[in-house]
């Protein structure tokens, strides 16, 4: 089931979105394998016919009423923006 | 038995708040010139707030002399672990990518702590997004173990745990996912309660893993994290997994839960492995509920060996998914180097995040990728519907279960930090009740003969925290434990 051992780190960097340096990418390349390793032991179990858990209480479909409620002030939902101006986030272009 | 006042427990405290004994501003500059004191050796605290503390204080004052407290907490020092946000403070989760967040609103359970009149107090240090078991893994500093300094504390509440036990607040909250609350109560000698899943509202906690994450109380005492949880517990429709029940007075209830209970003894948590020092201290405390009138029968969690590889899939499945939100756009830390737009998401989140998030970020990235979803994932959400039904099986023979909380006791720093898989492996007697939903309390049941605290933990069915809490108070009515505190 799980002899799938190739790891492709510069795949998984991607689909993360995450940067990793020379010495630390090989690093966590080296870890997760042998994590991966650790992790194999689930094969053994026979999942025939198990339904999955996602969760553990039978809560389905949790609703309320849309009612509007108390909710942050413009200011207070930029307040901890790396860069604002005029109400919005900046960013660099997206679009050409 | 140490008199002083930040030893004393809240209870008695509270006494004396009323009884006009002392002041809740006392009370608050004496955890505060306790941190002072002792904090720049421990390290459990990432900031505090010493101004507001003290106007909290002055408040909760103005209700005492008016004969109108809000709870049995009422004045009384609570520090929370640096991701539960409360308005105004930081909220680093104990990494570089929000070391400059302010949280902009109150977390549930911050302001039910408000509404009973609890004095906040600081902001505890903790494993960098609470993923550790040493708190080593905190970007800011790590914590030493109030009984031996170069001794980890435990993780992932390191911080909660430390200076619960320091003196340096009276109670803390913590957060439990695989065993970050009771695996450093049982490391610094302090007890600490993880809720059933659904018993706290988890609004305004930041998220690691939602199906498996929980806040709860940390304190010197069962009494003292009762009255805490009694708190916090409770439905609350900004947290959707938050589950109705109805609610018992724990404080009263604790005395009620007394003998003539089947507890059971999982055969898999007592197998090579566990220290011999923590075995030995676990059979003196099932031969003290033998003796005061409990059956204790040998049960078997066929599935434990599962637990831990199936939690290492779930857990960092769901944090790589919730930390996708770190992106370096609508708040924290935005990368310099960065050049595009695209480029902000890759720099930022390797500048902002540590070593362990990033592993675990990208071993759930894995798991979840379409070539490995069906035999990672999707298996380990089959494998945990099994060890669910493991748990239910013997809890239908058994009211609780007794077990160790980790397999040795603190361990010196260092040790483990560089061996991912050995650290994870601190956390082998905790998952389980996060895999399943159920509560789990810690508490003091021996020391090592290196005089290192040692743990036990009682698990018990889903909303069935009183049972737990009773039991546990019945062990620590009948032993000094919560009366120890470190040579600090």
């Amino acid at each position: 089931m799980m002899e799938e051992k190739h790891l492709n780190i510069e795949h998984l960097m991607t689909l993360a979105r995450i940067e990793l340096g020379g010495s630390e990418r090989i690093k966590i390349a080296d870890s997760l394998r042998e994590i991966l390793d650790y992790l194999e032991k689930l094969s053994e179990v026979d999942i025939e016919e198990v339904e999955e858990s996602a969760h553990v209480f039978p809560l389905y479909n949790v609703l309320r009423d849309d009612l509007v409620g108390p909710m942050l002030s413009v200011e207070e939902a930029l307040m901890n923006a790396p860069e604002q101006r005029d109400n919005q986030f900046i960013v660099p272009k997206v679009v050409e | 038995m140490d008199d002083r006042i930040f030893f004393k427990p809240a209870h008695q405290l509270f006494a004396m708040l009323s009884g006009r004994e002392i002041s809740s501003v006392e009370l608050a500059k004496a955890v505060i010139e306790r941190t002072k004191q002792v904090d720049r050796e421990i390290g459990a605290f990432l900031s505090f707030d010493e101004a507001k503390t003290l106007k909290e204080a002055e408040e909760s004052d103005a209700r005492h002399k008016s004969g109108r407290p809000l709870s049995p907490l009422d004045g009384i020092p609570v520090g929370l672990k640096d991701l539960i946000a409360e308005k105004g403070q930081p909220l680093t989760c104990g990494s570089r990518i929000l070391e400059n967040f302010i949280s902009p609103y109150d977390a549930t359970v911050t302001e039910r702590l408000r509404a009973a009149g609890c004095v906040l107090w600081g902001r505890l240090n903790m494993d960098e997004f609470a993923m550790g078991s040493s708190n080593e893994n905190s970007a800011y500093k790590p914590v030493s173990n109030p009984w031996n300094l170069s001794c980890v504390p435990g993780g992932s509440s390191g911080g909660s745990a430390a200076s619960v036990a320091a003196g340096e607040t009276i109670l803390a909250l913590g957060s439990d996912t695989g065993g970050s609350i009771r695996q450093p109560a049982a490391f610094c000698g302090i007890c600490g309660l993880k809720p059933s899943y659904g018993a706290v509202s988890r609004y305004g906690l930041v998220a690691f893993a939602s199906s498996l994450d929980q806040i709860g109380p940390m304190g010197r005492s069962v009494e003292d994290i009762a009255a805490l949880f009694q708190v916090i517990v409770g439905v609350d429709r900004k947290d959707s997994s938050s589950f109705p029940f109805s609610l018992p007075d724990y404080s009263a209830e604790l005395p009620k839960f007394k003998s003539l209970k089947k507890l059971g003894v999982p055969v898999e948590y007592f197998q090579d492995g566990l220290d011999p020092e923590i075995r030995e201290a676990l059979e003196r405390a099932i031969e003290f509920y033998r003796s005061a009138g409990h059956e204790i029968v040998e049960v078997s969690l066929e599935m434990t060996k599962y637990v831990m590889p199936a939690y290492y899939v779930i857990a960092t499945a769901e944090a790589s998914s919730n930390l996708a939100r770190f992106d370096g756009v609508r708040y924290g830390l935005r990368s310099k180097a960065a050049k595009n737009a695209i480029d902000i998401f890759f720099k930022t989140r390797e500048e902002g995040f540590g070593e362990e998030v990033k592993r675990r970020i990208m071993l759930g990235t894995y798991v979840l990728s379409s070539e490995n979803f069906d035999s990672y994932y999707r298996r380990a959400q089959k494998v945990r519907t099994l060890i669910r039904n493991d748990f239910m099986r013997v809890f239908d023979e058994v009211n609780a279960i007794i077990a160790p909380v980790t397999p040795t006791v603190a361990f010196e720093l260092g040790k483990k930090k560089f061996d991912p898989l050995q650290m994870y492996l601190c956390d082998i007697f905790t998952v389980q009740a996060n895999m399943v939903g159920a509560c789990a309390i810690s508490i003091p049941c021996g020391m090592s003969s290196g005089n290192l605290p040692i743990g036990m933990q009682i698990l018990g069915k889903p909303f069935k925290e009183h049972e737990i809490l009773s039991l546990a108070y019945e062990f620590e009515s009948a032993h000094g434990y919560k009366d120890l505190h470190p040579n600090i």
